[in-house]
């Protein structure tokens, strides 16, 4: 071990720091966890190899991780310092503070508005909204892209129109969809759909139609017919990029739903901030924008969440390249 | 015995002045002209030929993937239709399912075929045994080496029990160690298995090391130009590569298959030069090389 260590340029053991021994090993593993704890026997060295790699990968995550962590909470308490000298001191060159509000003011107003339930009320209705309109989307958005991509008459029949719809963006439908829908409640939805339909639509129909065409050949050549074709190799290989249409999706469902809240709203967290402002209650229209970008940040992670649990060969494929 | 008459039977390829044509009206391009060959049941027949001389179109056509535009393609005197589990394919490029875990992968043409799970398990965890696999049972073919991962390709195809393995170039994209562990490999393999065997490569020395029999086929449009026995005694091991035997029909390959190849780049030679091609038939190729 210690003429490895020699070889090995310094900044690597220092980098992986805590544990030489562990962190000279490489990094494929070419034994599977099933079989180490099968040859146990006696030799103690074998038997306490299983726990070794969660040390290392602990330690390697906390080192990788610290750094990275400490210049997050930099930059964080830098914007809200710089928040905090602007509003106190109402500095005024072009951009003017004296009507924004202070952040000491905001998160008292937000610890009040903790103890109100219409404050939950419109957090869950903008939630279900998202829920709702997001949802519907994922579903049509991937079963048409599939049946788009896969076959070309469909693409040559639809693809054409719906070309035309998807520069529009979702804001500009909300008078059509206030006189379209019998509810404003199922307007607010449709909006919040349509933004997110055409990134899902878009990137699953990419990701079939860029699939690697041997993967099919091989399948039939293993005897799936059309359906088991889909759901076994077209879904699965589209599934990365489908993913990226369910981020990008994500992110426009929520620039939808709040610009729609804003305009037809009853209730809704993009409801609240803009009624916040109608009020005069500056206090609430931060605490409105902070909510509306957590709730954001939430949805996102849970997409990204459900894409590492979907796609377990996805993530060892990017550790590795 | 017993097993002879058994499989006299089945997995017998019959391939009758199969014609296949590319492209449209006025831009046709002949890949295969009037190719006759056929391949015994249990027997490992290599089709050699320069690159681009329609091998693995004459392969896809057995395997279902290409229509023929003339002639007959025939598994056990049945026309064949398009793929199937009873043709086995082993893919030039590593074709493995990226989201599925090795075994899950040999699984797949059982699942296909309705097996129930423990069924598919089991006879995957067997095949993989045979290859030295079952370590890697659930890895991700992204884990895995490329000769490992071509490894699983074969036995894959295996796992549905076809009459015939379909090989195209399989082991084209290894490094040249691998591939020699690879044909040994594929030799065990067969003759444990005893199916029919097609087998696409350019390479001489693969081709005489692996088969029964051979065909070398000739620049596009690409027809029989040889038919040779390989009469090597089994099992074949590396070291008959130095035996008067083989050196004298690698020899008569190279001289076939160099003429082929020095066609086929005088025609491409021909059309990349114009009008200035009189001087340049084989003889100059030969003296530019």
């Amino acid at each position: 071990m210690n003429t490895t260590t020699g070889l090995l340029p310094a900044k690597q053991t220092y980098e992986y720091g805590l544990d030489h021994v562990d962190a000279l090993e490489p990094m494929s593993d070419p034994i599977p966890e099933r079989t180490k704890r099968t040859v146990k026997s006696g030799d103690s060295e074998v038997s306490t190899r299983p726990l070794a790699p969660v040390r290392k990968m602990l330690s390697q995550w906390f080192m990788a991780n610290i750094v990275k962590f400490l210049l997050g909470l930099l930059s964080i308490t830098l914007f809200v310092g710089f928040w905090y000298l602007a509003t106190k001191y109402r500095w005024d060159f072009y951009i003017r503070f004296n009507s924004i509000p202070r952040p000491g003011d905001v998160f008292t107003e937000a610890l009040s508005l903790a103890h109100q339930e219409d404050f939950y009320k419109n957090m869950a209705l903008s939630l279900r909204r998202i829920v709702l309109g997001f949802g519907i989307a994922t579903v049509l958005g991937i079963l048409f892209g599939l049946i788009i991509g896969r076959y070309r008459l469909v693409h040559s029949l639809l693809f054409p129109i719906l070309e035309i719809l998807r520069p529009i963006p979702a804001i500009a439908w909300v008078p059509i969809a206030i006189m379209l829908w019998p509810t404003n409640e199922s307007s607010i939805v449709f909006i919040t759909f349509l933004g997110s339909f055409f990134p899902i639509l878009v990137n699953t129909i990419e990701g079939v139609s860029n699939q690697d065409k041997i993967l099919i050949s091989a399948a039939r050549s293993l005897g799936a017919g059309e359906f088991a074709l889909m759901r076994e190799v077209i879904l699965p290989g589209a599934l990365p990029s489908i993913f990226t249409g369910l981020a990008i999706g994500m992110g426009v469902a929520w620039v939808s739903l709040i610009a729609a809240e804003m305009i037809a709203g009853e209730y809704g967290i993009g409801y609240f901030t803009w009624e916040a402002y109608s009020l005069i209650q500056y206090n609430d229209i931060v605490v409105g924008m902070i909510v509306i970008g957590i709730l954001g940040l939430g949805c996102s992670g849970a997409i990204r969440l459900m894409g590492r649990i979907l796609m377990p060969w996805h993530s060892t494929n990017n550790g590795r390249s | 015995m017993m097993n002879q008459g058994e499989i006299g039977l089945k997995g017998r390829i019959d391939i009758q002045d199969l014609k296949v044509t590319f492209g449209r009206k006025g831009n046709l391009v002949e890949a295969v002209s009037g190719i006759s060959l056929h391949v015994n049941p249990g027997e490992f027949v290599s089709i050699v030929g320069p690159s681009g001389c329609g091998k693995s179109t004459l392969l896809n056509a057995v395997a279902g993937f290409v229509k023929p535009s003339g002639g007959k393609v025939l598994l056990d005197g049945k026309e064949i239709k398009g793929p199937g589990a009873d043709r086995g394919m082993v893919f030039q490029q590593y074709s493995l399912f990226p989201w599925m875990s090795v075994r899950k992968n040999v699984e797949f043409g059982l699942k296909m075929a309705g097996k129930e799970r423990n069924a598919r398990e089991s006879a995957a965890r067997t095949l993989l045994g045979l290859a030295g696999l079952l370590a890697f049972e659930n890895h991700y073919p992204d884990q895995l080496s490329g000769g490992m991962r071509q490894r699983v390709g074969i036995v894959r195809a295996l796992a549905t029990s076809p009459q015939v393995l379909l090989m195209d170039e399989p082991f084209g994209a290894l490094d040249a160690q691998t591939r020699v562990v690879m044909q040994e490999i594929l030799t065990n393999m067969w003759q444990r298995f005893r199916l029919s065997v097609l087998f696409i490569t350019h390479d001489i020395d693969e081709s005489i090391f692996l088969s029964d029999r051979l065909y070398v086929m000739t620049a596009r449009p690409g027809k029989i130009k040889a038919e040779i026995e390989i009469p090597l005694p089994r099992p074949r091991v590396p070291e008959m590569a130095d035996s008067a035997e083989f050196l004298k029909l690698r020899h008569e390959l190279h001289s076939l298959i160099r003429e082929e190849s020095l066609k086929a780049m005088g025609g491409e030679l021909k059309e990349g030069l114009g009008g200035f091609d009189t001087e340049v038939g084989p003889k100059g190729i030969q003296a530019l090389i």
